[in-house]
């Protein structure tokens, strides 16, 4: 079990994880907080990028995940969990968004109502 | 003649193959009995239950009913320190494992409770913000956006509070048994727990802190 653990797992590898860690969470939340751009598509791209990112490097750095540990049934099930996600993610978005299309009456409504004084 | 010659020939596959057996056999005792694996396949069963609350939060996390908006609320400064919590238990936990390969219960007993003292951090600044949204007002059911709010970072701190009190339960196991093997993998699953929970973090702080605040 050490020997398995011990080479991803040294001291090394959990400082580089932190310093990119730190590094990909200040940035978004720099960004965000200054108002660093009024650009908001740009803004969100950078923010879910350097996240995905930073997901990455703690599966890396700190889950240390490889393709060999359990014969590979450990990279296969991240795998396909990780089909599941964007399957039931990107299926909800993109049904709910043309659901909300055909409703749109009753967004005005609420629209209506915010701008009541 | 070709009958001793056929002989070896043929034990030798056989041969082969029950080293081959015996390799495998001696690897799975060197790794564990299984138990990481499993873990490893509940905490992707996990990811699933927070992936379908990221979908909800998707979908309805704009649905304000003219109540308060993300920006409204959040404050964020205090995610960012909580989130710095997370971060630095994360490593902390690391330190932690290091410490039991190198045999080292002390140092290790002492990482664990550092860690431990940053997920309180963490969950006392949640508890902070969530009475905050309360006593405003902005409770669960002012909105479905702050339905999905709730339901999501809750499930997220009732995972850090379990996460809390398996690791008290974790030092006095260590401090009772000492570094057995089994107390070796429950450190390694709960790392794996713990981990995990900052990974699931961070898609909290981005998708519903900071791109809230932006939308």
């Amino acid at each position: 079990m050490s020997d398995a653990h011990a080479a991803p797992g040294s001291l090394r590898s959990y400082i580089v994880g932190f310093v990119l860690s730190v590094v990909l969470t200040v940035i978004p939340f720099w960004l965000v907080m200054t108002d660093a751009t009024s650009n908001v598509a740009l803004a969100l791209t950078i923010i879910f990028t350097l996240g995905a990112a930073q997901i990455l490097v703690h599966v890396h750095y700190f889950l240390h995940v490889t393709l060999k540990a359990e014969h590979g049934w450990q990279a296969m099930s991240l795998l396909f969990t990780a089909v599941l996600l964007v399957i039931v993610l990107a299926g909800s978005i993109w049904v709910m968004l043309h659901l909300e299309e055909n409703m749109m009456p009753a967004h005005e409504q609420i629209e209506q109502v915010r701008q009541l004084p | 003649m070709s009958s001793t010659t056929l002989a070896p020939e043929n034990k030798l596959p056989e041969a082969v193959y029950e080293y081959e057996i015996v390799e495998d056999h001696e690897h799975h005792e060197a790794h564990d009995s299984g138990s990481m694996l499993g873990f490893w396949l509940y905490l992707m069963s996990d990811c699933l239950i927070f992936g379908i609350l990221f979908a909800v939060h998707a979908v309805v996390g704009q649905k304000y009913a003219a109540g308060p908006a993300p920006a409204d609320l959040f404050e964020l400064d205090l995610i960012l320190v909580a989130t710095f919590m997370l971060l630095f238990s994360s490593i902390t936990f690391g330190f932690a494992v290091l410490r039991m390969f190198a045999n080292d219960l002390r140092g290790m007993t002492i990482w664990l409770v550092v860690t431990g003292l940053f997920g309180l951090g963490f969950l006392g600044l949640e508890i902070k913000e969530f009475s905050h949204l309360v006593h405003i007002g902005a409770g669960p059911s002012s909105s479905a956006f702050l339905s999905s709010f709730f339901v999501l970072v809750g499930t997220h701190g009732l995972h850090v509070t379990a996460g809390t009190i398996w690791l008290c339960v974790l030092i006095a196991q260590l401090h009772m048994k000492g570094l057995t093997a089994a107390n070796q993998r429950r450190v390694l699953c709960l790392s794996l727990f713990w981990h995990f929970l900052d990974l699931i973090w961070i898609g909290v702080f981005s998708f519903v802190y900071l791109a809230g605040v932006l939308l």
